[in-house]
């Protein structure tokens, strides 16, 4: 019995409602004449506290509000794929149809197109015993993405009493029907799955396949693992929107999933204008073909950006039933918790730090937990993957607060954003003493096996330059450069080598933009042996002068944006010059 | 701005602030528009802030001085806030609500637009890129103004801000076309000689008749100033999307609005965010910021300027702080430099411009602009560095090339961000001017630049 109330008060996104006493928590419900979209969530006596996902301007006490009997909940089917939602799945391009550039109030829509046709190629027969999870059939979503139609993960088990034969069928069409004990279910080609509830799979694998960025900072020094989970903390300009662009555009995924949870609108035009003109490097075939976009900017309304997360990892799970591992990309978290902030503000709950909810941080946590590496639901077998990478945007630059404390506290990589390196155009401006991966012994194992055996000795050299140029930095500080012995200036030498030719990365750059493990390593490799020879150099004589004339550092510190992915060559012939002039200035040097 | 109709009560229950808490209101709509009538027959604006049972939380514009519990009345008048709009309005000067203040009647409506505008479908906007050639080397070469952006000026109390937005104004083009232009410009809570200088400088370049002002200034009602910058971008909107103007939105001192903003929180017993303003600020200020930008199919843009004052001239007070977060970059006015007598004073390693990626290159300005920009942007990091050293161990201390570095970064102050007020480059002159910087480097330090520019405009001297 769906509940009929009446409002009783309005303030912004806050509703209360009276004669709501069938409501259940987290229930959706339509406010007021203009049928708005809300979410039940505090129930007293017979008012329901209600947040409201769209405008509540003009709305009057007085005015009804139904129950819909059903949680909130997304629409998983086949015609996801390429699509702009709004926080609550409604499709943004259907919505410019009806309301136009800007976007109207109370507008239903489906979330796909349930008339368009898709091919059906069955996998199961009539007398099949199916559960939750099982895979019916499949049909080509898109030129790159392979649908698996599964049984909804709360379906019994039962027999399969009819089967469509493979054909072109919408997604209402009933393809299966399953039956027991005279009770029938009727199957179509998509389901609803409540948000707020992580969707069932067999067993969790642990996250040791790095994710392949193609960014030569995340994937060389700080990488994250499929399954994984990594954050992105970074004050205004230092290039978080960027990062999660190049990921989201690069990262060998199948599906990805892009929540622009408050922030600019450009950003989400940004996306749909470049995906569907940029290829897919493994693939060649459009990015848009493997994207969704969840865009619930700044300035729509604050309620539906605290769904959008929900709604973007319900899908990406959806995805990851299937076999395929999906990366979420979420920027940014902290609005999403400002979202919490402001609907616990408005139920006048008791605030913890700097106003947020004390439940903050198991929020947090309840959504890094839908990450993961599993074996899906069901048969045939699949594994598959969400990795969830959250970008927070901490007041002031500020690590200390309450979003970035809590979230370092349930994820594995974190990639700290530095203000002073991207104001001295260092970018991406990932800080390499502040940063950490907890996947790296883990997806060594991958490198190992496929790019070189070297790889995380000459990584643990690359980064020991780094480091000990931190410590003699402080020197220089005090000091300045000439009170260093050559051997440690060519420490500073090389570190800043490090930083130009491997660890800065031009995103708008054509070569530059995606740099394949080979080339990674490849560089990283030609950096180390040029420490060394240099050291080598300076024992046998030769002078930090000498080493900083060799004209091979220019070709080195181009390098990433000389060299193709296809032109592996060349660097093997950088490295043989380099060889070359190391020996004309040691040779040089002994002679005299 | 004209009141026609409406419901009228008469029990106030509570004044507090800008507040008017009105008893047994029963048809009150959240978000509504308020006639609050004085005992002496004085009429002000206000709007439903929060309505329940049976209660009105008012907020009133004009502030609530001299309003009694007994002789106030209050009319709902049964719509939102709406402002009336028509080509009409260009030249003309509004106060802070949108109501004229230059002695001529209303301006004959075209139509009347909500002011809180609705959220752009972000499917249906265009990404901007039309490159805005400001003559100002620094910003046309290193934090480039596109059309639709949101770019503010990040300054403090006392320096050559409004010099720098009143130049972008007089001066801003487009390279290459003869669209129709406009100027929004909204005081919000400034001095009214900053506004007269505006007003003035607009008069000058003859831009007047393509403007439209909105004014409130200091001495004028505080909580007004939530008004005026949505009133202003109404008006924007409307030369934008309807008549197809190229609109650049003028904002000064957005400081001013958050103070407004955080006043009606206090009084309305809010949670708290940082420094007592309200945890909501980040969102309301987006409602502003995200009005600019361009739509698909249709000609004009909005482009805003939003100036602000950091309070002690500190970037992570929650002000610049949630704008920058907003706001497609932010161009910083450095004391230090406005202190040398340095015009325009733009820290530029603080200043970015997110869109001038897309703004810039083979087609628009010249296909050598990003890189040069990058290693200039590198070489006057590398330079501040290098000073900073210079401060400590003193010059002997440095290597060579530490001292080239030093000498870029004063020929970098000197010739290229220094210009005059009136002084107005083409991009040409701007990219000549960053390349004769570079030039000063030895080639081996070039590490941002393709070869093939190297050697077309390289010119060691």
């Amino acid at each position: 019995m769906a509940a009929k109330g009446r409002i009783v008060w309005v303030s912004g996104p806050a509703v209360r409602a009276d004669g709501m006493s069938d409501a259940k928590m987290y229930e959706t419900v339509t406010v007021g004449n203009a049928k708005l979209v809300g979410e039940v969530i505090r129930l007293t006596g017979d008012v329901a506290f209600i947040q409201v996902y769209e405008s509540t301007s003009g709305l009057k006490p007085g005015e009804p509000v139904i129950g819909t009997g059903n949680p909130l909940s997304v629409l998983l089917g086949p015609g996801i794929i390429g699509q702009i939602y709004d926080g609550i799945q409604r499709p943004l391009r259907e919505l410019s149809k009806i309301s136009g550039s800007f976007i109207g109030r109370g507008i239903t829509t489906t979330p796909v197109d349930m008339t368009k046709k898709y091919h059906f190629v069955p996998t199961v027969s009539v007398d099949d015993e199916v559960v939750g999870g099982d895979v019916l059939g499949t049909v080509k979503e898109t030129e790159l993405i392979d649908h698996s139609i599964m049984v909804p993960p709360d379906h019994p088990s039962r027999k399969i009493t009819n089967i469509v034969s493979e054909g072109d069928y919408n997604i209402e069409t009933e393809i299966a029907t399953t039956e027991k004990d005279g009770q029938t279910i009727s199957l179509k080609m998509y389901h609803r799955w409540p948000v707020r509830k992580p969707r069932p799979f067999k067993s969790r694998y642990d996250p040791v396949v790095p994710l392949i960025t193609g960014q030569r900072v995340i994937d060389t020094f700080f990488p994250i693992a499929k399954g994984g989970t990594g954050s992105i903390p970074g004050a205004f300009g230092t290039g978080k929107t960027v990062t999660l662009h190049q990921i989201a555009k690069w990262a060998d995924a199948q599906v990805v999933v892009y929540i622009g949870c408050g922030e600019r609108g450009n950003e989400m035009t940004e996306v749909l204008v470049d995906f569907p003109k940029l290829k897919d490097p493994r693939t060649g075939k459009p990015l848009m073909d493997r994207t969704v976009l969840v865009a619930n900017t700044s300035n729509m309304p604050v309620a539906a950006r605290e769904a959008s997360i929900y709604t973007g990892v319900t899908i990406a799970e959806y995805y990851r039933d299937m076999g395929k591992d999906v990366v979420l990309v979420a920027d940014s978290t902290s609005r999403w918790a400002e979202a919490l902030r402001e609907m616990s503000g408005r139920l006048e709950e008791m605030p913890a730090e700097e106003g947020y909810p004390s439940y903050l941080a198991s929020r947090l946590a309840e959504f890094y937990e839908r990450a993961g590496r599993v074996r899906a639901a069901g048969s045939p077998d699949r594994d598959g993957s969400v990795t969830l990478i959250g970008a927070v945007s901490p007041s002031g630059g500020d690590f200390t607060e309450p979003v970035t404390t809590h979230t370092m506290r349930f994820i594995k990589t974190f990639w700290a954003l530095d203000a002073k390196l991207a104001y001295s155009r260092h970018y991406p401006a990932i800080n390499w003493m502040n940063s950490y991966s907890g996947y790296l012994t883990d997806t060594a194992i991958w490198w190992s096996k496929n790019v070189s055996k070297d790889w995380l000795r000459l990584r643990g050299e690359a980064y020991g330059i780094l480091q000990r140029e931190d410590t003699l930095k402080e020197i220089v500080r005090l000091l300045g450069p000439e009170a260093l012995p050559d051997e440690e200036k060519l420490i500073l030498e090389v570190a800043r080598m490090i930083k130009i030719g491997l660890l800065q990365q031009n995103s708008f750059d054509d070569v530059d933009t995606f740099c394949s493990p080979e080339k990674q390593f490849k560089l990283m490799k030609l950096l180390v042996d040029f420490y060394n020879k240099g050291q080598q150099a300076i024992r046998e004589g030769a002078t930090l002068a000498d080493i900083r004339a060799m004209p091979i550092i220019g070709s080195i510190l181009k390098a990433r944006m000389d060299v193709k992915d296809d032109e592996m060559s060349k660097l093997d012939q950088i490295d043989n010059d380099m060889q070359e002039q190391f020996k004309k200035i040691t040779g040089v040097k002994v002679i005299n | 701005m004209t009141v026609e109709g409406g419901v009228q009560y008469s029990k106030i229950a509570e004044i507090k602030g800008p507040l008017v808490v009105v008893d047994d209101v029963d048809n009150a709509a959240f978000d509504e528009l308020v006639e609050i009538e004085t005992s002496e027959g004085e009429k002000r604006l206000g709007k439903v802030l929060e309505v329940g049972n049976g209660k009105a939380i008012v907020q009133v514009f004009e502030g609530t001085t001299g309003l009694s519990i007994s002789g106030t009345k209050a009319k709902f008048v049964g719509k939102v806030m709406e402002m009336p709009v028509s080509k009409e309005v260009l030249g003309r000067v509004f106060d802070g609500l949108g109501r004229p203040k230059d002695g001529l009647p209303d301006p004959i409506a075209d139509k009347f637009v909500d002011i809180n505008g609705e959220p752009m479908n972000p499917e249906q906007r265009e990404y901007p890129k039309d490159f805005i050639q400001t003559g100002i080397s620094v910003i046309d070469g290193l934090m480039t103004l596109v059309r639709g952006q949101k770019l503010p000026i990040f300054s403090g109390s006392g320096m050559s801000h409004n010099l720098l937005a009143a130049q972008i104004a007089r001066q801003a083009s487009v390279v290459g076309t003869q669209d129709d232009f406009a100027v929004v410009f909204a005081a919000i809570g400034v001095q009214y000689s900053e506004a007269e200088y505006f007003r003035r400088s607009l008069e000058e370049s003859g831009a007047l008749k393509r403007s439209v002002l909105f004014l409130n200034t200091a001495d004028n009602p505080a909580i007004e100033r939530i008004i005026t910058p949505r009133v202003a971008l109404t008006v924007a909107e409307y030369l934008a999307f309807d008549l197809g103007m190229h609109v650049l939105v003028i904002m000064t001192d957005m400081t001013n609005y958050c103070e407004a903003l955080r006043e009606i929180s206090a009084a309305r017993e809010e949670v708290p965010g940082r420094k007592g303003y309200p945890g909501y600020l980040y969102t309301d200020l987006s409602t502003i910021y995200e009005r600019a930008g361009k739509l698909q199919g249709r000609k004009g843009s909005v482009t805003q300027i939003p100036i602000l004052s950091m309070p002690s001239d500190d970037i992570t007070h929650p002000i610049p702080d949630l704008t920058g977060y907003i706001t497609e970059g932010q161009i910083v006015i450095s004391r230090d430099l406005f202190r040398q007598g340095i015009y325009p004073p733009i820290n530029i390693l603080m200043s970015l411009s997110r869109l001038m990626k897309d703004g810039i290159g083979e087609g628009s300005t010249r296909e050598d602009h990003s890189e040069v920009a990058n290693q200039v942007y590198d070489a006057y990091s590398r330079a501040q560095e290098v000073r900073a050293l210079a401060g400590i161990v003193g010059k002997a201390g440095l290597t060579e090339i530490d001292l080239k570095y030093m000498d870029v970064g004063d020929l970098f102050e000197k010739e290229f961000l220094s210009q005059a007020i009136d002084e107005n480059r083409t991009i040409e002159e701007t990219l000549g001017i960053l390349w004769k910087i570079v030039s000063k480097l030895p080639k081996n330090e070039i590490t941002k630049i393709k070869d093939k520019y190297i050697e077309q405009y390289y010119k060691e001297e």
